[in-house]
């Protein structure tokens, strides 16, 4: 039987505000152990929460971004549960009336473009860390992390494959960066994936039982965890068993999920409205102030790639995966604007390889947009070879004469000759010592013509363009 | 001394006729004496008192003084006073000192109000007698066989007793003005929103609002004005321009509507509550009120809604006392679960068990919408009652409590018994309004009975008003049981 694999994510981003979603302590990461927990982040009796306006500016900002409803009012609920790392024994999150309604991620799988349905984003409170190392039998709890924002986003089962989720989250991690309200610093837990997995048979309309998997921190994690995941399901399904909904775990060093709570085992949260907050009120002035502050969104910018540009979808999809990549490729192409196609080659092919290899971003690349672009000239007017190029990139990467492109050509004897009388002069000094290869050319033999273009670029010490040599020498022999 | 108005006090401060150093060791003094045979304070600590009435004192040699700048005043044990045992009358509390100011203590400390102690209270203000302290039921000092009611059992005790010129309380279904009734004193609870909740600690968070108690309405007038203000770390802190509660006490009442709801005068009032009543309601007609009758159709209800909100939001609210970071912990444990049930079947006493256990089961799945969701229909439909009423009159006029003081014990085992001391003051509650009880005279036993005085939204001031014209004309008020 054909199996088709069917996949929600839930994310957790964590929102970018310098203090936390219901009080005024730092969110900054890494810092030593509650020393940035204030009375209400230890819930002390008495304390009260108050939302951080800049959280909710960064929910409205992403659901702008999505083409999502902003719920107005929406509600803030209480998901009641004991545990250490929860301090009021309950988190204040969103239930029934989510900030962000509905909205629409596309994402791109190869050269296909696919609309994956939000069913909703919401924002909540982060709770803190239990530390269960050097305690010796004891617990430690670290409430640093208790009450960082975080805008939890919900994805419909749209997804139907690894790579789909993948792409999806990749797709959904440049936006919160690009849209500048999460920092997506993945080792730092800014950016959590949990995966809702099942499958069905092909053709089914009905949805299998799912299980969703917990502690996804990579994408790599993401890919291999739904792909054991289904291939678990499959594999009981076949067997004629059935799946039990439940959330499992994945163990990255084992490569598998495991059981960690079954459906019977969950919690019942007893939501109900926080009466310490009241409903929050987002007027349409507010949204139409934060839509102002939109930067151009990805999805705009590989669309106008490709119209205006005549950029590949996969190149107009490659040169907007990040904002900081659009923004240099964009710089780059401003200097440059007939020569799109090249300058995307360059910035995706050279820089970006050399970025890899040196394990440095974008943001640190040493040669600047206008400088690449200064380069990228010099190839479209014909003064060096594009294989001159990449000697001349190579000293401006390393620093070399103030990375002016002009004088390292000069310095290192880069140009090209371009003058016809010089040209034609070698060409003829190359026709008179090899009688033989024109004689063998007129007869119609084909290779003689490519010998006679090596013959004088190697007179010319491979300065001169093919392209012009191809020409005269053509001229010359078809009299 | 003891008897002294807030505005005498004042005065002979300002006089230096004595200082608050003087002042507040002669209550220190008092309460040491006097108060064990009511047992109104769990806490009182002489050292802080006397530190702050010291800054008082240096306040009003310096000119900075304000009407209630070295006054001794009780604040009741639910809010949070820096340096002090907080405890909120629960074991699970019982060693926690507050690291931080309630909004409530903040505002007194500014005007260099003194800390006179803090009073006992029914456990997390769960009660309606003051007999679910872990610190043991306060005394009523006009019968010590009496209950003082609750769950601001001491703090009325303390200003009937003449403990503490004045003392704060806090009203979740009727905590500041049954209290006030069942001891002879006169206590508000403003309109939801007006006094800050911040370091006030949880009980009902839709219900919950502090307010002053104290021998009379311009004692109380003076309080608000200090009491009363918005404050940024509480989200349902209301925003509104400074008023002076003490401008209006001295209007004629001429012309005034007073509402009478049927439904508090049909049946439930003992005989005695309902002669001083109309006692009380024909002293107003001399003053030149009228009195209408008005309709409360779903008040009946607002028991039953009030037991499924408050107890809703109190299981939630007291989530946090679990043992981990503070509080109460049980000695031994096998696990984290264990730990969890231990702590909190050890550190609260039966009341509050009892309202966790009512709330987890209203908000439990497949409950929530015969329960929760329908209660908060009701709330909405006994509100709009009011409302309805205000058409047709200016201020509402009943019974606070339905009967005199109880014994002590006498309902502590039928909690429906006494749930419905409160019948006639969870409306307000639930509805947000404004609610006030006055003394107006004595029942069974020689105990007294309060008056109880519902304003509209923000009318503070006239209830305030209302109250004072009735105390200028009568003398309840002054009565004192020592």
């Amino acid at each position: 039987m054909q199996w088709e694999i069917v996949i929600g994510l839930e994310v957790h981003t964590q929102l970018s505000t310098q203090s936390k979603i219901f009080s005024g302590a730092s969110t900054a990461y890494g810092a030593e152990p509650n020393t940035q927990a204030c009375v209400v982040d230890l819930a002390l009796p008495g304390v009260l929460p108050v939302l951080n306006r800049g959280a909710v500016e960064r929910a409205i900002k992403f659901g702008l971004s999505v083409g999502a409803k902003i719920n107005s009012p929406s509600i803030f609920a209480r998901k009641n549960y004991f545990y250490p790392d929860l301090p009021k024994g309950y988190q204040i999150s969103q239930y029934e009336l989510p900030v962000v309604a509905g909205g629409i991620i596309q994402i791109q799988v190869g050269d296909t473009i696919k609309s994956i349905r939000l069913t909703r984003a919401h924002l909540e409170e982060d709770a803190g860390k239990s530390l269960h190392e050097d305690f010796h039998g004891m617990s430690g709890i670290d409430l640093n992390r208790a009450g960082t924002p975080l805008l939890e986003i919900v994805s419909e089962p749209d997804l139907r494959s690894s790579a789909e989720a993948v792409a999806y989250a990749k797709t959904l991690h440049s936006l919160v960066r690009w849209i500048g309200i999460c920092d997506g610093n993945m080792q730092e837990g800014s950016f959590r994936c949990d995966a809702n997995v099942s499958v069905r048979p092909q053709g089914s309309k009905v949805l299998g039982t799912r299980c969703e998997i917990k502690n996804l921190n990579s994408f790599r994690f993401l890919e291999k965890a739904i792909d054991f995941e289904a291939g678990r399901q499959i594999e009981i399904l076949e067997d004629g068993g059935s799946i039990r909904q439940e959330t499992r775990l994945y163990d990255a060093n084992k490569n598998e999920t495991r059981t960690m709570r079954s459906k019977e085992d969950a919690n019942d949260y007893r939501y109900f409205p926080d009466p310490d907050l009241l409903p929050l009120e987002i007027s349409g002035e507010w949204i139409n102030q934060l839509k102002d502050t939109l930067p151009e969104l990805p999805e705009a910018r590989r669309s106008r790639y490709m119209t205006a540009f005549g950029l590949s979808a996969y190149d107009a999809g490659v040169l907007t995966s990040s904002r900081e990549l659009s923004d240099y490729f964009e710089e780059t192409v401003w200097k440059l604007p007939v020569q799109a196609k090249l300058c995307a080659n360059w910035v995706m092919g050279e820089i970006n390889g050399q970025l890899n290899k040196e394990g440095i971003e974008i943001t640190a690349c040493p040669i600047s947009p206008v400088q690449l672009a200064a380069l990228l000239m010099r190839i479209g007017d014909g003064t060096i070879s594009g294989k001159a190029a990449k000697t001349v990139f190579e000293s401006m990467w390393h620093g070399e004469l103030d990375q002016q492109v002009d004088a390292i050509i000069e310095e290192k004897g880069l140009k090209q000759l371009s003058d016809d009388g010089e040209i034609e002069r070698l060409i003829d000094e190359v026709l008179a010592a090899n009688a033989q290869q024109v004689a063998d050319y007129r007869s119609g033999k084909q290779k003689a013509f490519n010998s006679l273009v090596g013959q004088v670029m190697k007179a010319t010490k491979g300065k001169a363009n093919p392209a012009q040599v191809n020409d005269i020498l053509k001229k010359k022999l078809d009299v | 001394m003891f008897n002294a108005s807030l505005k005498q006090l004042s005065v002979q401060l300002a006089e230096k006729k004595i200082s608050s150093t003087e002042l507040t060791s002669e209550f220190l003094k008092r309460i040491n004496t006097i108060n064990p045979g009511y047992n109104a304070f769990i806490t009182v600590n002489e050292e802080a008192s006397l530190a702050q009435a010291k800054i008082a004192d240096e306040m009003i040699a310096s000119g900075q003084a304000s009407p209630l700048t070295g006054i001794p005043i009780a604040q009741k044990d639910i809010f949070c006073a820096k340096g002090w045992l907080t405890t909120c009358g629960s074991k699970m509390l019982s060693n926690f000192v507050s690291p931080y100011d309630a909004g409530v203590i903040e505002r007194f400390n500014q005007v260099g109000a003194v800390n006179v102690g803090k009073t006992n209270m029914d456990e997390f203000a769960m009660g309606s007698s003051n007999e679910t302290s872990f610190y043991g039921p306060v005394r009523n000092p006009w019968d010590v066989s009496a209950v003082a009611g609750g769950s601001s059992g001491g703090s009325a005790c303390a200003v009937a007793a003449r403990l503490a010129p004045a003392a704060t309380g806090t009203d979740t279904g009727g905590s500041i003005r049954q209290p006030a009734a069942l001891c002879g004193i006169s206590g508000i609870k403003p309109t939801y929103g007006l006094v800050s909740r911040y370091g006030m600690i949880a009980f009902a968070s839709s219900l919950d609002q502090g307010g002053p108690m104290a021998k009379s309405a311009e004692d109380l007038a003076l309080l608000l004005n200090v009491m009363i203000g918005f404050d940024a770390r509480d989200s349902t802190s209301l925003q509104r321009d400074r008023e002076d509660y003490v401008r209006d006490l001295d209007k004629p009442l001429a012309g005034l509507r007073i509402g009478l709801p049927t439904e508090y005068f049909a049946k439930g009032m003992s005989k005695d509550v309902e002669c001083a009543v109309e006692a009380a309601l024909e002293e107003y007609r001399k003053l030149g009120a009228r009195t209408v009758e008005v309709s409360l159709p779903n008040s009946q209800l607002s028991i039953p809604v009030y037991y499924v909100l408050a107890p809703a939001e109190a299981s939630s609210n007291l989530s946090r006392f679990d043992g981990v970071r503070y509080g109460y912990r049980a000695k031994s444990y096998r696990d984290l679960g264990d730990m969890y049930r231990k702590s909190r079947a050890e550190g609260f006493g039966a009341e509050v068990r009892r309202r966790i256990l009512i709330g987890t089961y209203v908000l439990s799945h497949g409950y929530y919408d015969a329960y929760y969701i329908k209660a908060q229909k009701l709330r909405r439909l006994i509100a709009q009652d009011f409302i309805e009423a205000y058409k047709q009159c200016d201020i509402i006029m009943g019974p606070t409590s339905p009967t005199v003081a109880f014994n002590l014990g006498e309902k502590s085992n039928d909690p429906i018994q006494m749930y419905l001391s409160d019948i006639y003051t969870c409306a307000t509650s639930l509805s947000g309004l404004p609610g006030m009880s006055i003394p107006i005279g004595f029942g069974d036993k020689n105990r007294p009975v309060g008056l109880h005085v519902i304003g509209n939204y923000f009318m503070e001031a006239q209830m305030l008003n209302v109250a004072h014209q009735y105390q200028k004309v009568t003398d309840w008020h002054l009565r004192s049981p020592v």
